[in-house]
């Protein structure tokens, strides 16, 4: 940005370089200083190193503001070069993007501007519409010249000699209408005239629609006035363009060489015509990219400065903003140079003013955190000083992602994907493009690669790579051993189409795999019950996991904001209803994982009636108990969970009333956030709090009560769609596999080798385009969701 | 790749060799010389594709050479 010099003994204005117009400026003004002013509306504002948020001055309207003539300039300025650079796309030329980073023009710089661009506009103009005219008559003259061409051919044949002098009509008509016309001449002369049609060896453009129409030329020799008028007037009607035939060969001759002059000449200075214009473009295409960069600099300056708001001299800007405390020194730098470099005798300074409005949040991020603090943002803003989850995003997202996502092959493309848009990260083609869903991924990047990278890591889990198990280690199974060891005798296997592997019979099951699923299991034909038992209560032990600790993060807010009596009062009764309920789910799935083995299978309780009957205080007869004395045990962990609901609810409302009542030990007002984003009618007003709306807090507090105990049950049904969403994408790689690439595997003889090539191909597009894209966004979509 | 875990009768790909029922008898021989079969396809249609991609590669680096060229 640049700053106006200053008249010598006059007013001016100052700008500071870095920041836009932060502080105050000016002449002859000693002592002014920042004032805040009502109540205000905020935006950001963001110059080089520091964060500046603006506030409106609401009192004056839009256009009594200073600087409004200076702003409609600008916008005139970009009329012109909007309207150039349509010439310049209309020549094809492209504009590249403007190279160096130029900074905002002085006055009277801005005034060249102005003047230049308006200027190359109006010679623009001037150069395009004299071609149009050249072209229009170029092409008169050429279609005359094929007119006296074509017709001579006709009036050079030897016919019989007519017996009255005759006239000739020639000229050309759009090849649709040539039936019509001639129907209509024969019926209305009646036959007293001969009439020729030719088309023109080539095709030329139609002046009106633009398109290149092979013409059609005609020829009519005509006797008697009469006939000749209405010959021309049904012509005229046509549309058709009607050229003066000369009646002797000589002087269609001399006509036919006087064409052929002209055409050359208008071809030459159509020519030269052509050559300026391409002077003129380039001259345009040099200029135009900083002319805009600057135009704009110029044009947000004086919008900020219209934001200022003048003091009672009128000789002083007055601006109001929040900055943040670390870059104040910088602000104040600033401005020392600003006034330093422009020369005026006064300096602009900066002042704090005490507020007791809450200040807007700045989340300081770096190109590998911006993403994700994105994706965090879009829920919501935190508001000022309270806990950023973004950082525990960055490794909780991906994860979310990757159990949905889960193969090896799948996450390998991804992370690659990733890795190579970061390693060419600074590279300027991909920076510049202007495709957005291609800059949207290219903004993720990051975000891609950790996401990839945990793909690999769940598909190893899962044991799946493109649909296959990997099997790194020896499977745990035997089928030797199931063959030898039991009942398997030939009749039995002649009439059993299925068989099972039992893990009870010695040598089957030699122990649990060392990472992941068996890759055995890509082979069985109940593949999907397994996993989908274990997938379901994988992803419920996720969800109670990230729900809680999701409620944790809630300690570092209560802590912060000095509300200790929250700890107590609604973290502990909520952990209380989270864990009784949803804990000793989890409990319950563990103690069963671990407890019971294949030898009781057949015994094994169900959870799921467990759990329903623990809320619905009966017993199911059929269902053993997971250990002694469960049902007391799922009694107590009811009612504790039943008595922690009115905790939650009653407990900080009675608490901030008692407060009120009891006599003031002079305790500083203190600043209470709130997790919603709410804030507390008691915040405002700062040292004495007066009256406390015990009704709002009430309300506030019982809806945040509702939606937690809700959301506690209907949240951790939704993270079952992390089992529904790795499910759906294993079936689909199974089924791209089995439908698409199995075919190519087909043939035995060695075609068969040509033919998996395109299968192969098909096989590829499909998984990009449907397993990675599609699915790839969809399980985005829904980890987002989750964390939401 | 997918050549070389055919060739090593690799048993998770048991379903994409294209057997018949009497391929069963007589001992897994057979079967593995299917697998083999199958990875020679697969390995043709790999040198295949190295073909095409060195034959784009080829005409790319010519072609950029021409842009130059041409003013």
């Amino acid at each position: 940005m640049g700053e106006f010099g200053v008249p010598p003994g006059g007013r001016g204005w100052v700008w500071v370089p870095w920041v836009h117009g932060v502080g105050t400026g000016g002449l002859g003004c000693p002592g002014c200083k920042g004032v805040g002013l009502g109540a205000p509306r905020c935006r950001w504002a963001w110059s080089g190193w520091v964060w500046v948020l603006w506030s409106l001055n609401p009192k004056v309207s839009a256009f009594q503001r200073r600087f409004v003539g200076e702003v409609r300039r600008c916008e005139e300025m970009e009329k012109t070069f909007t309207f150039l650079q349509q010439e310049l796309r209309g020549a094809g030329r492209v504009l590249e993007p403007c190279p160096e980073n130029p900074r905002a023009p002085l006055a009277r710089e801005a005034l060249r501007v102005q003047e230049q661009s308006e200027q190359l506009a109006q010679e623009l103009r001037e150069v395009s519409r004299n071609r149009a005219s050249l072209r229009g008559r170029l092409r008169e003259l050429r279609q005359y010249l094929h007119v006296l061409r074509e017709g001579q051919r006709f009036t050079s044949l030897p016919v019989e000699p007519l017996p009255r002098p005759h006239s000739f009509v020639a000229g050309v008509i759009h090849p649709w209408r040539v039936n019509a016309f001639e129907r209509l001449l024969w019926r209305a002369c009646r036959g007293y005239l001969v009439a020729s049609f030719v088309e023109m060896p080539e095709p030329m453009e139609d002046p009106a629609t633009g398109e290149s129409i092979t013409w059609v030329i005609f020829l009519i020799s005509y006797w008697g006035e009469q006939i000749g008028q209405k010959i021309r007037k049904i012509s005229d009607c046509f549309h058709c363009h009607m050229y003066p035939y000369p009646e002797s060969e000589a002087s269609r001759a001399d006509t036919m060489s006087g064409l052929h002059n002209q055409i050359q000449d208008l071809s030459v200075v159509l020519e030269e015509t052509e050559q300026y214009l391409a002077q003129v473009l380039d001259k345009v295409v040099l200029a135009l990219p900083t002319w805009r960069v600057q135009v704009q600099k110029m044009k947000a300056i004086y919008l900020i400065l219209n934001q200022c708001s003048f003091d009672v001299t009128e000789k002083c800007l007055i601006a109001e903003v929040w900055c943040p405390v670390r870059d104040l020194t910088q602000v104040q730098d600033a401005l020392r140079q600003g006034s330093y470099k422009s020369g005026s005798s006064v300096e602009c300074f900066v002042q704090r003013i005490p507020t007791s409005e809450s200040p807007p949040t700045l989340i300081r991020t770096n190109k590998f955190t911006a993403g994700f603090q994105s994706i965090v943002d879009a829920y919501g803003v935190a508001s000022y000083q309270e806990v950023n989850p973004a950082p525990y995003a960055i490794i909780t997202f991906p994860f979310i992602f990757a159990i949905m996502f889960g193969d090896v092959g799948h996450g390998l493309l991804m992370f690659l994907f990733a890795l190579w848009m970061v390693l060419y990260e600074n590279s300027p083609s991909l920076r510049q493009a202007s495709n957005e869903i291609w800059l949207t991924f290219f903004e993720g990047r990051y975000l891609i690669l950790l996401m990839g990278a945990f793909s690999i890591y769940t598909g190893f889990i899962y044991n799946e790579c493109f649909s296959k198990a990997t099997v790194i280690f020896p499977s745990a199974w035997s089928v030797a051993a199931m063959a030898n060891h039991s009942s398997w005798s030939s009749a039995y296997l002649a009439t059993h189409p299925s068989l099972t592997l039992d893990p009870n019979v010695t040598g089957v099951f030699q122990g649990p795999y060392p990472f992941g699923i068996d890759p055995i299991w890509s082979l069985a034909t109940n593949h999907l019950n397994f996993l989908n038992s274990f997938k379901m209560k994988m992803s419920v032990v996720l969800g109670i996991v990230h729900m809680g600790f999701g409620v944790l993060l809630g300690v570092f807010n209560h802590v912060h904001f000095q509300q200790r009596h929250r700890l107590v009062l609604e973290l502990l009764p909520e952990m209380v209803f989270l864990l009784a309920l949803f804990g000793y789910l989890v409990f319950l799935i563990f103690y069963k994982w671990v407890k019971f083995s294949a030898a009781d299978s057949l015994v094994a309780p169900s959870i799921l009636i467990h759990f329903i009957d623990m809320f619905l205080f009966t017993s199911n007869a059929g269902n053993l108990p997971l250990y002694q004395g469960q049902v007391p045990v799922q009694t107590v962990l009811v009612v504790l969970a039943l008595a922690s609901v009115p905790v939650l609810l009653l407990g900080t409302p009675l608490y901030l009333c008692c407060q009120q009542r009891a006599p003031r030990t002079g305790r500083p007002a203190v600043r209470l956030g709130s997790r919603g984003g709410g804030a507390w009618p008691g915040g405002r007003g700062g040292v004495s709090p007066s009256h406390l709306d015990f009704a709002e807090i009430f309300m506030h507090q019982a809806i945040h009560t509702i939606e937690y105990c809700l959301g506690c049950v209907s949240n951790t049904a939704s993270y079952l769609r992390l089992w529904a969403l790795s499910l759906a994408h294993a079936q689909l790689s199974e089924v791209l596999w089995t439908m698409v690439m199995r075919n190519g595997f087909v043939r035995l003889n060695y075609v068969g080798g040509v033919v998996l090539v395109p299968v192969f191909a098909a096989f590829a597009v499909l998984t990009v385009a449907i397993l990675l894209v599609m699915e790839g966004l969809s399980a985005f979509l829904h980890a987002l969701r989750l964390h939401w | 790749l997918l050549g070389i875990f055919f060739n090593v009768h690799s048993a998770v790909l048991i379903e994409d060799v294209p057997f018949t029922e009497e391929d069963f008898k007589d001992g897994p021989e057979r079967i593995y010389r299917l697998y083999e079969q199958v990875s020679y396809n697969c390995f043709i249609a790999a040198g295949l594709y190295a073909l095409l991609g060195g034959f784009s590669l080829c005409q790319g680096r010519l072609n950029k050479r021409k842009e130059y060229m041409v003013r």
